[in-house]
């Protein structure tokens, strides 16, 4: 079910029969598609349908047993593999942040190229996630909602061309959920940044994403505008 | 009392070790009773234990009367079986039983020709062998403890792990820190034994030197000398060992493969 953009420059992100296979069970089966650059993409299934290995496959964290992944037009297996997470950020369920400050979660991805950020760099990123201030706090004291917020600017702080999310939102209580959501949203746009965010959340994946991808029992089930995913979801059910 | 009733040695021996082995299951059936049930475990071990080492002490009958370069022979044997017998502690680690087998050689090894050249191990085959074995098997269940311990933390930590991961972390700088404890937590039996030696623990060879003819002063020094050699075969082989195994927890991709569930597939 490939996508015929008929414009192979703007595909920031193709993916080429992606597939992974585990103990002889598919957790994702021959999967193509292509993002553009500034998509938002919302990758939406049921529980076990694959969406987070399909996620855990883009940056490599995983390997494809066939297929693979192309980042501006080039195989990801070309690129090395820390210098392919640089560029494509992710932001998980659990924001998993390193003891230490907040100051010291920023640097910790800089660091990695043997890069120091600067103090003002650091006040500009919690700015944009709504920390200002809070650089020399320490983790172990923040709220859910902040540690996210930590664990967005940290990802920023590497500049990456796409943002993988996984269920960003779906630890956090009602009220940081919907916060976090619309700084996630923000910081995306502000950044022009390319994004595929895995939800559960339909109405979250309608707020936020332009398209969605449809997931069910790791196949692509249906890669489009978000609302003709949605029909086609409810049409599956 | 026992020796009451059994004049001759051997049967002295049998009953003393019957009276160890009750002893063993009355733990194996406490342990039983709080739901721990370590009953194949410890069977096993009690019956591999008893059969090994009378036959291993049968054998060392004839290879004391044989040439000195046997010894090589069997302390190299030693070495693979400690190998063996630790990687069983690092289920799921790929490569678990080469890396433990560089190490404990490494450890063991290298002290063991190091202090035999300096002369502070007897090169006969009635020293080298004993001492060695005590080298190796101390070495061995330093190496257990360490593999143990890292992958313990590796699958409690692989939220963080990946998130290094992620951020373009190498893999080893992302388990630096569970290495680094693993390395500690594995040498916490060495250091114990000799900061109480002499006082918690005086080791069965100082009796024996003692009842050989040794001087009491030199057969303390030469504890401390054996527990420092252990200390230090522990340590080297400990180092070894969390340094190699670091490697088989990712694949060639940087990818975390040590997760539970997740056979060594890239």
């Amino acid at each position: 079910m490939e996508q015929d953009k008929g414009n192979r420059g703007s595909w920031i992100l193709e993916t080429k029969h992606l597939s992974r296979v585990v103990s002889g069970k598919p957790l994702i089966e021959d999967i193509s598609i292509q993002v553009e650059r500034g998509d938002v993409v919302a990758v939406v299934g049921p529980s076990g349908s694959g969406k987070s290995s399909f996620l855990r496959l883009i940056n490599r964290l995983d390997e494809p047993t066939a297929g693979t992944v192309h980042l501006e037009g080039m195989d990801y297996r070309e690129i090395p593999p820390r210098q392919l997470r640089r560029r494509i950020g992710m932001m998980t369920q659990t924001a998993f942040l390193f003891p230490g400050t907040v100051s010291d979660n920023l640097r910790f991805g800089p660091r990695q190229q043997e890069k120091d950020l600067s103090e003002e760099t650091i006040s500009r990123l919690l700015d944009q996630v709504g920390l200002a201030g809070q650089a020399g706090s320490d983790v172990s004291h923040l709220s859910g909602g902040e540690a996210q917020r930590v664990s967005l600017a940290r990802a920023l702080a590497n500049t990456p061309l796409v943002l993988l999310l996984d269920e960003p939102t779906s630890a956090l209580d009602e009220g940081s959920k919907q916060e976090v959501e619309s700084l996630i949203l923000q910081v995306v746009k502000q950044n022009t940044l390319t994004c595929l965010m895995v939800t559960h959340d339909l109405a979250q994946a309608g707020r936020v994403a332009e398209r969605a991808l449809l997931l069910k029992g790791g196949k692509l089930a249906k890669f489009g505008p978000t609302q003709e995913v949605f029909d086609a979801e409810t049409l599956l059910h | 009392m026992l020796k009451h009733f059994f004049t001759n040695q051997l049967s002295l021996g049998l009953a003393q070790a019957v009276v160890a082995t009750v002893l063993a299951l009355a733990v194996m059936m406490l342990a039983r009773k709080r739901e721990i049930h370590l009953e194949r475990d410890i069977l096993v071990a009690l019956v591999r234990g008893i059969v090994q080492i009378v036959a291993v002490g049968s054998i060392l009958v004839l290879l004391l009367r044989g040439p000195q370069w046997t010894s090589l022979f069997v302390l190299s044997g030693m070495i693979t079986a400690a190998a063996a017998t630790s990687s069983r502690r690092a289920k799921g680690i790929p490569g678990a039983f080469g890396v433990s087998l560089y190490a404990i050689a490494f450890g063991a090894g290298l002290v063991i020709v190091f202090m035999t050249w300096a002369g502070a191990i007897d090169t006969g085959i009635t020293t080298l062998i004993p001492v060695g074995s005590m080298l190796i098997a101390n070495a061995m269940n330093t190496n257990s403890l360490a593999l143990n311990r890292f992958r313990s933390e590796v699958q409690a930590n692989i939220g963080l792990i990946e998130t290094g991961l992620a951020l373009g972390a190498g893999s080893k700088q992302t388990v630096a820190p569970y290495v680094q404890s693993s390395l500690q937590a594995s040498l916490i039996p060495a250091i114990d034994s000799l900061r109480s030696l002499g006082i918690v623990w005086i080791p069965g060879l100082m009796t024996g030197m003692l009842l050989s003819g040794s001087k009491p002063v030199y057969a303390a020094i030469y504890q401390f000398v054996i527990l420092s050699m252990i200390f230090a075969a522990s340590g080297l082989t400990s180092l070894v060992s969390t340094l190699l195994i670091r490697g088989h927890a990712f694949s060639p991709a940087e990818q975390l493969t040590l997760r539970p569930g997740i056979k060594f597939a890239p």
